[in-house]
Parts: C-alpha cells; structure tokens; sequence
C-alpha cells in the first residue's frame, strides 16, 4: 500500500508526459483518487493495529530502504491527498485546453506527489534528501510552469534557495554519516542519545537550517511570495498548501526523533524555531495586511501562518504539542488551498489582479467569496473550524506550560489575520463600480474551492479521528 | 439518539437549514424563500414549545459531541436557555415577517435570509450552550453571521459601521477566548452547573478566578455594549432595520447580557461570585452603562442612534439585576432580557416603518408623525412608555423588582440609578412623542415611498409585527403573574440558581 | 591532521564558497556554478569523512553517485530557467523590483 503512494503518482506522471495533457488530465485525477483512497486505507490500518513497515523490494535497512507509516506521517499523507485531488479537478477548469502550461502541469503535480509520499514515508536520512530535491525541482518547475518572465525569475529564485536548504541539509547529512556510520533515524536516535560530539551539533543546525529555508519561516521567507503569488492559482495552492509543510514536517521528525536529546541538554534551543515563528506571524501579516495584489496578500499569510507551525516547539514535552502542530497543518493546508483557488477564480472572473479590484464580487460570485470566508475563518481561528481547534489546543498547551507568550503570540495573530482577511471581504461587499463585468467562470472552479474551504471549517467540528489517528506510533 | 437529545438539536435545525437552503435559491423565488423563512420560524416555535412543556415538567435536554479529546460540544435546554430561546424563537418570527416586508423588491434577498437565519442559529446555540467552549463556538458565529448583515447595503458607510462592529467583537472575542482556555485549563472541563463549577477550585486560585472573571466579562461585555465596550452599537445603525432590531433584541446585545448571566450564574456561582467580590465592580460598570447610555441618547437626533443609545443603557439594566445579589434582583435582571427585548424591537419596527412609509430619519422629522401614521405611533408610544418604566407596561415590571432587588441586596445607590435613567428616558422619549402626536404635520414628508390607504398607513407586513410586540408590552405588563408570563418563569429560574438560601417572593 | 579531514576541511570551504556565490553573485551562470561548487564540497565531506579508517566505505559512494545525478539534474533545469529568462527579457540576472 505504501509503495503504491509512492509508485501510482509516478506512474500517471510519466504517461500523462507521453500521452499529452488532454488524456492526461483524466489518468492524473484517476490516480490522484486513487491515492486519496489508499491514504485513507493506510491511516484506517495504522489507527487499528499501530505504525506499519515495508522493506522496498525485500531488501532490509541497510542495503534496502524502508518505509514506515507512523500516526504523524499517515496523517501528512491524508493531508496531501486530500488537498491534491480538489486541486487536480480545480486545474482542470482552470487551465484552458490549448494553455501551454498544461503540457507540463500534470506530469509535474505527478511528481511532485510522489516526492511528497516518498518523503513521509522515508525513514533514512538520505533517501530523504532525495525526496527533497525530487520534491523541489517539481515545484519549480510548477511555478515556471506560466512561462511568463516573472513566473521564470521567480521560480529561478525558488530554485536557488530550495537548492541551498537541501544543500545544507546534505552537509549535515554527511557529517553525521561521518560521526555515525548510518543515516537510519531509528537508529541515530539512541546514537545521539549516548555521544554527541559538537560535530554533531553542526550537523543538526545545518539540517535544520537548510529545512527552515525550504519552509520559507521568516527570516528566510524571502523566496515565497514571488513564487507563490506569481505561479498559477493551482499552483500556488498546492505549494502553499501542502509542500512548504514536507520541509516543516521534516523539522518536526528531526526534532522529536534523533535530535530530541540534543534538545534536552540545551533546553533553551527549542526556543529559537519559536522566535523564529514569531516574527513570522507579525511579519507576514504585516506585509499581508499591506500587500496590494490579492495573491501576494495571500502568499503573506502563508509567512504568517507557518509561523504558528514552529510555536509547538517548546511545547513538545507534553504529547498534545505535536497534535496541535498537525490540526494546524490540516486547518493551513485545507484553508489555503481553497483560498487560493478562490482567489484564482476571482482573478480570472474580474480581470483584476489587486484587492482594490474586488468591488461587488460578493453579489456576483457569492459562492467563491463565501469559500474566501470560509477559509479566512480557520486562517483566523474563529470557531467552528480546523484553525480554532488547533488555536484552542495551543493556548492550552502554552498556559499549562506557563508559556503565556506563545498564548499571546497566537491570539495576536489571529487578530492580525482577521485584519487582512476582512480587507479583503469588506472591499467585496462594497457595491460594484457601474461598468464593471464579470466573465463566467466554471461552477468547477467555484465549488471545488468551497468544498476545501468547507473541509477547513467542518473539521472543525470533529477532530477526534484525526488526533486518535496523530497520536499512533 | 433519543427523543430528548434530539429536541435540541431539531431546534438548531430548524433555522441552519432554511438559511442554508435559502442560500442556493435565486433572487427571483420569492416565494419559496418566504415559505421556508417563515415555515422553519413556526417550526421553531412548536419545537420550543415542546421544550417548555418539557422543562416545566422536569424533563432534562441535552446532548454533547466529543470534538477533541476532552473537549466536548454539548447542549442543554434548560430554564435559563429557554427564557433566551423562546425570546428570540417568538421575536425572529415577527422580525422575519418584517423583513419580508421591508426588504420588498430589494437586491440581495436570498444572501440576506441566509445569514439573517443564520444569526438565528448562532443565538440557539448560545442559548443551549453547556459549557463555555460551545457557548464561545456560536458566540463567534454570531460575529461572523452578523457582519454580512450590517454591511448589507454595501455602501462605504455601512462598510465602515461593520468593520467598527468586528474590531469591537473580534478582540472582545479574542479576550473571551483567553478567559475561556484558561478556566478550561485550570477546571479541566467548562461545563455550566446550578451554583457555579469555579468553587471547586479552592481559595488558592482565587486571584486567577478573578483575573479570569475580568476576561470573561470583557469579552461577553463587548456584545452587551457595556461602557466603555458599547462604540459599535451606534456605528451599527447603518443597516436596514430589521437588521437593527436582530442586533438590539433578538441576538446580539441579548447574546452579551446572557453570557454575563451564564457566566456569574453557572460558572462561577451567585454565591462564589459574592465572595470572590465581583459582583460589585460589575454593578458599578452597569450602573455607569446606564447612566451614560441614557445621557447620551439626549443628545441624538438620528432616530435610530437615539434608540441605540437607549439600548446601551437598558441592556445594562439586566445586569445590574444580575449583580444585585438576592434572587429578586436576580428575577429583575433576566425578566429584562425578555421585556428589553419586546420594546426594543417595537421600537425598532417602528422607527423603521417612518423610515420606509415617511423617509424620517431623525427626531426633527417626526413633527405630525403621528397624525399620519397612528397604529405605528401608537405602536412606539407604548414600547417609549414601556422603555421609561411607566405603569403597566412590562418595563414598569422589570424596573419595580430591580428596585426591590436593591434594596434587599442592601445596594441603596443602585436605586437612584435607577431613577436617574428613568427620568432621562423621559427626557429623550417624551420629545419624541410630544412631536408625533401634538405637532402638526408639515407640507411635505421627507420623501413618502408609501402612500396610505384607508387605515393601512403602510405596508401591512411592515405594521403587522409592532402592533404585536406592542400589544405584548402590554401583556407582559398586565398579566405579569399569571402563570405563563416571562416573569413566572424567571421565578423559576431564579429558585434554582439560590441553593443555599430558601425564597419567599414577597412582591 | 590526517588525509580524509583535510578533504573534509576542503569540503566544507568549498561549500561555504559555493553558498556566498548562490546567495552573493549576480550573474545566473555563475550562480548556478556556484551551486556545483556548492555540491562538489558537499560530496567530498561525505567521502573524505567515511575514509578515516584507510577503508573505503561504499555507501557514500553510492549517496555521491546519487547526489551527482541530482546536481545534474537541478543544473540542467537551472541553465533551462536561465535561457528562457533570457529569452523573455534579454538579461541573466534577477532583478531586484520585481519581489514586492
């Protein structure tokens, strides 16, 4: 079932490549559904008989690689596919049928996935690494996928920060292969736990370093609003979406697995990647809160909101932190996939690429605004919706912790994100300026958009599956 | 699921699926939109009904969810939620046949039905809530369902008074919130019980209960408008009245005063509240609240701000009974929530129906009002009397056991509060009267969209609900010990939150 | 200082060189020459680091290998990104306004 995660999005990818994009376009959605389904068999059969494990090919750790689904990661794979299939469909109303973009788009998103399972699934730290450069060419590519001078620059940019993060991911990579003669995370663990030499050290921070960069967490957030708010809307919602939280949630198996002694002895390191996450969350709603282009105001919200991410870390020592961490995740993934879908059906119904653009669009499109409000409400943290509940466990872990700041921090930026979200629905509700039209857009477009954003906020109303299902291991 | 955890949940229903059908209809299907509108209105109200034959007879309703662990989704319907319940459930009728007819012809309709019974379903759920987590969930709601109806015109105007509106709840909501996760965290649980859950807590943490206390009481208090939380209110009369009317009786305001009463009465207890010493703070904000909401509706001659005003100070009316400690105070404070809600919202209709029929916005239009519009003016004439306490009407009821409620609470100040609101009412009502009825009618109305016939000054729709809750008003007023009045029940009530000390109604 | 640690020690000034490049210089070819730089110091680390015993261990070579293919790779899309760049705008280099 595992390998099939991995195999299906390679194998639709490569014939969707040589048969053209209109035959493409089906084989993509059929395997994409396929996934979705698989995803959900994985975490059903890890909820009920504990984390799984699959030798590739019959060949064991060292010489093989293995796969092992624990809660955490079925849980990424949920997420992923659940936001993938949506967007599939989405794109396909969305992109015209002579579009060029197309030719590269799905065989792109094929691979993309298959970086992103492999990369959950993956338990070595090697295979990792190549799962991350698998992942971030895809991306690349996907956001020159446009093929506009501004889409190439920005994705150049993209390219180099995503090839110096994993390039520094692999130093570290190398110096602990050097100290320990494995990269195997199950066995570093105890590797670590017994010697860790400053080398060691090095290595952690370049890792992590390297991963911080490719999860755009301010200060090295320099890269993701060109690439995001200048790629295509399906682009942009799946990158914001799911692939800068690959890279977070590579930070998170790090920290909690071989280097959770570290953190033990110099206890106040876990207080950076929350600076960190701090000035994430005011800078990038600040710059939301400015921003000018609607997308880019998104793109900046997703600064923002993967600040929150790297909040949970001085809260790990108790089990509920890395549970908060992943509703986050989901209420972020599912929120911003629609948001950005939505804001995509807006541009291209209105013509209009700016916020000020926006005049009257809640009497002509009510039902993409409506999903735009919808996922604001979980960007903001208003009840009921996915982002409340991982607000509410979070000021609940930081009081019980007597961390009040980070309570604060997320109270704050919720208020913070109510202020660019409603920017955006109060120039929507203004009348339209007479004169102005609207294209039709597809009703794909409008209600794929919704039923993410709907997602966003009805998970809101039951999230014990999802906990039950993080807490596996 | 059984019967009696389906009844509350059936009550939810019956206006989130209206408003969510209501949403999908196009403009043009007038009539389908009004059957379901006023369809599930009267299926509300039997369900409610239910609910109260129920409760009298003893029966609990509830049901929860588990929505994390330890975090549960629950609701009750139980004698202090049915008072709210059965306020809003009558009062969303009457403000729906209002709608109807005031939104006649106008754009927007379907979104706006939608949301409008959405707000319905926010201030259910606030009713029913069994903890603080629920009550916060459709607390939030009702911000959220609220703003697409003040911005309803979408004009820069009514933008500006809806983004005032959710600055104000918005960190009111964010305030709440900290107060709410913080006794969760310490309680472990937010459940609403009979005397209060805090007390279980030990004398250790009553310098965090008091904290917490300020939290919560900032946070509902932004809704119940209390000075200096009450800048939106007045901001909000952009929108279209029955919009006004939903704010000020139905949900909004009513949603604050009733957190603030689920709050002192169940989280943390009357009695435990007493000791921890906060119940006098609160009653000198109420008091200031009423002082200087009443003082400023003076000044107002915008018609509709004038009325805001009044209900800044009269909400705060129902909680200066809550802190007046006895359970005659108590039974003056929450038999308000209903009767401030009955006159306000004739109050409302009214001043809408000059607005619609006449064009008059302001106080200085309503010279000769009267003459031309006599049922309407009737209609005011009463809820204004009732608003400034004068005898047989339902304010006269309230404002007589709150002033005993004072007294026996040995809190003789809050009497000449009382008073001086009263008399300002007086002040700011009697004018308006005086020039509706005594002053002749001028050349020409400020613009006259609806020319009477015979003794329909106006639409019928429009005339129909004031004269209701007018002629209510009156009842509430006249036949406030019969059995089934909103004051036999507050009596009810007010017998189950006392657990320590035995009552003898003596007035 | 024996002969694995001072590759290792070369290793890492090369990337530490490679990395000022990436970030530093201008010019997309040089930039994305830098980043071999960059990778060529990694792959060195990784080999110099696994010989301190005089045995070859292969393992690392295999992750050279793969890294190599990589590097490849991701240079080929760079210089592919470059030259469309340079179609579209007749410059090699990013320009500073157009991030918001």
């Amino acid at each position: 079932m595992m390998v099939w995660l991995i195999l299906l999005p390679l194998l639709w990818a490569s014939l969707a490549f040589m048969l053209g994009p209109s035959r493409g376009v089906w084989l993509s959605i059929v395997g994409l559904a396929a996934q979705l389904w698989l995803a959900f068999a994985l975490a059903a059969e890890i909820v009920g008989s504990g984390a799984a494990m699959h030798a590739v090919g019959g060949w064991g750790a060292p010489l093989g690689i293995d796969l092992v689904a624990d809660g955490l990661s079925a849980a990424m794979l949920l997420l992923t596919q659940c936001i993938a299939l949506p967007l599939a469909v989405y794109a396909h109303a969305y992109f015209k049928r002579d579009d060029p973009a197309t030719t590269y788009f799905w065989p792109l998103v094929g691979f993309l996935l298959a970086g992103l399972n492999a990369l959950f699934l993956s338990t070595d730290l090697f295979n990792i690494y190549v799962t991350l450069e698998l992942l971030g060419l895809a991306a690349v590519g996907l956001v020159a996928a446009g093929g506009g001078a501004q889409q190439i620059a920005a994705a150049l940019r993209y390219l180099f920060a995503t090839l110096v993060g994993s390039g520094a991911y692999l130093l570290g990579v190398a110096l602990i292969y050097g100290t320990y003669g494995t990269v195997s995370t199950v066995t570093l663990v105890s590797l670590i736990g017994a010697d860790a030499p400053d080398l060691v050290w090095i290595a952690g921070g370049l890792m992590v370093l390297g991963l911080m960069l490719k999860t755009a967490l301010f200060p090295f957030h320099f890269w993701l609003p060109p690439a995001h708010g200048g790629a295509p809307a399906p682009v942009s919602a799946l990158l914001s979406a799911v692939v800068v939280k690959a890279s977070f949630y590579l930070v998170l198996r790090l920290w909690i697995g071989p280097f959770s002694s570290l953190t033990v002895v110099a206890s106040l390191v876990v207080w950076f990647p929350a600076l960190l996450g701090t000035l994430a969350v005011f800078w990038g709603s600040y710059q939301a809160i400015r921003a000018e282009r609607l997308k880019m105001l998104i793109a900046y919200s997703t600064v923002a909101q993967l600040g929150y991410l790297f909040l949970i870390f001085p809260l790990l020592a108790s089990a509920g932190a890395l549970q908060a961490g992943i509703m986050q995740a989901f209420a972020h993934g599912l929120a911003k996939a629609a948001m950005f879908a939505a804001a995509g059906t807006l541009i291209k119904a209105t013509g209009q690429e700016m916020v000020a653009g926006l005049a009257g669009v809640a009497e002509r499109l009510p039902v993409t605004l409506f999903a735009f409000g919808l996922a604001g409400i979980t960007l903001m943290g208003l009840p009921p919706s996915a982002g409340f509940l991982a607000k509410w466990q979070l000021i609940e872990l930081a009081l019980s912790q007597q961390h009040w700041v980070i309570a604060f921090v997320v109270l704050v930026g919720g208020l913070l994100a109510a202020v660019y979200v409603f920017r955006v629905l109060r120039q929507a509700f203004l009348l339209a300026p007479a004169g102005s039209v609207v294209t039709p857009v597809p009703r794909t477009l409008e209600w794929t958009a919704f039923g993410l954003a709907a997602a966003s906020v009805l998970l809101g109303l039951r999230g014990v599956e999802l906990m039950q299902l993080v807490g596996v291991t | 699921m059984t019967f009696n955890e389906l009844l509350p949940l059936a009550v939810l229903a019956s206006s989130l699926i209206p408003g969510l059908l209501i949403f999908t209809l196009p403009e043009s299907w007038v009539g389908l939109r009004t059957t379901l509108n006023l369809s599930g209105a009267l299926v509300k109200l039997a369900l409610v009904l239910l609910l109260i034959v129920g409760v009298q007879a003893g029966e609990s309703y509830g049901v929860h969810f588990a929505v994390l662990p330890g975090l549960n989704l629950s609701f009750k319907a139980d004698a202090l939620g049915l008072l709210f319940i059965t306020l809003s459930a009558v009062l969303w009728l009457f403000t729906t046949l209002y709608a109807i007819g005031y939104l006649e012809g106008a754009p927007r309709r379907s979104r706006f039905f939608g949301f409008f019974s959405l707000c319905v379903t926010a201030t259910m759920g606030i009713a029913m809530a069994a903890n603080l987590f629920t009550f916060f969930v459709f607390y939030e709601l009702l911000t959220l369902a609220t703003f697409p109806l003040v911005v309803h015109r979408g004009t820069e105007a009514s933008i500006r008074g809806g983004m005032t509106y959710l600055a104000y709840t918005l960190i009111g909501g964010a305030v709440l919130l900290t107060g709410i996760v913080w006794l969760h965290h310490l309680l472990g649980h937010t459940d609403f019980a009979h005397a209060g859950i805090a007390v279980a807590l030990g004398s250790a943490y009553d310098g965090q209960l008091q904290i917490i206390f300020l939290l919560l009481m900032i946070g509902v208090g932004v809704k119940a408008a209390i000075v200096p939380l009450h800048g939106w209110l007045p901001q909000a009369m952009v929108a279209p009245a029955p919009v006004s009317a939903l704010l000020h009786a139905v949900a909004v305001v009513k949603a604050g005063a009733f957190g603030i009463v689920r709050i002192v009465y169940e989280v943390y207890g009357i009695e435990f509240a007493q000791s921890l010493d906060l119940l006098l703070p609160l009653a000198i904000f109420a008091a200031v609240t009423i002082v200087w909401g009443s003082f400023r509706a003076l000044f107002q001659d915008d018609l509709k701000k004038r009325l805001a005003y009044s209900t800044v100070s009269q909400v705060s009316y129902i909680v200066l009974g809550v802190t007046l400690f006895g359970p005659i105070g108590t039974v003056g404070g929450l038999v308000h929530l209903v009767h401030q809600g009955i006159m306000k919202i004739t109050l409302f209709f009214c001043a809408g129906n000059y607005a619609e029929t006449l064009g008059i916005h302001k106080v200085s239009e309503m010279n000769g009002a009267g003459r031309r519009m006599p049922l309407t003016s009737i209609a005011f004439t009463i809820g204004a009397l009732g608003m400034i306490g004068v005898p047989l009407t339902a304010g006269a009821v309230s404002k007589a056991w709150l002033i005993d409620g004072a007294s026996a609470a040995g809190m003789d100040w809050a009497i000449w509060v009382l008073w001086t609101s009263s008399l300002l009412n007086a002040a700011y009502f009697l004018p308006i009267l005086w020039r509706a009825w005594f002053k002749p009618i001028p050349k020409a109305w400020p613009a006259e969209h609806i020319v009477a016939r015979g003794w329909r000054e106006t639409a019928w729709l429009l005339l129909l609900p004031p004269m209701i809750t007018a002629v209510m008003t009156l009842a509430t007023g006249i036949f406030s010990n019969n059995q089934i009045s909103p004051l036999s029940w507050v009596k009810l009530i007010a017998e189950r939150e006392y657990i320590h000390e035995s009552i003898i109604w003596t007035p | 200082m024996t002969g694995g640690l001072l590759f290792a020690s070369v290793g890492v000034i090369l990337f530490a060189m490679g990395v000022a490049g990436v970030l530093l210089l201008g010019h997309l070819l040089r930039r994305i020459l830098a980043f071999n730089i960059m990778g060529s110091g990694t792959f060195l680390v990784l080999v110099a680091l696994a010989q301190r015993n005089g045995i070859a261990d292969p393992v690392p070579q295999a992750m050279v290998l793969t890294g190599i293919v990589v590097a490849v790779a991701a240079t080929a899309l760079a210089l592919a990104l470059a030259r469309r760049l340079y179609v579209l705008t007749g410059k090699l280099e990013l320009s500073q306004d157009d991030e918001e």
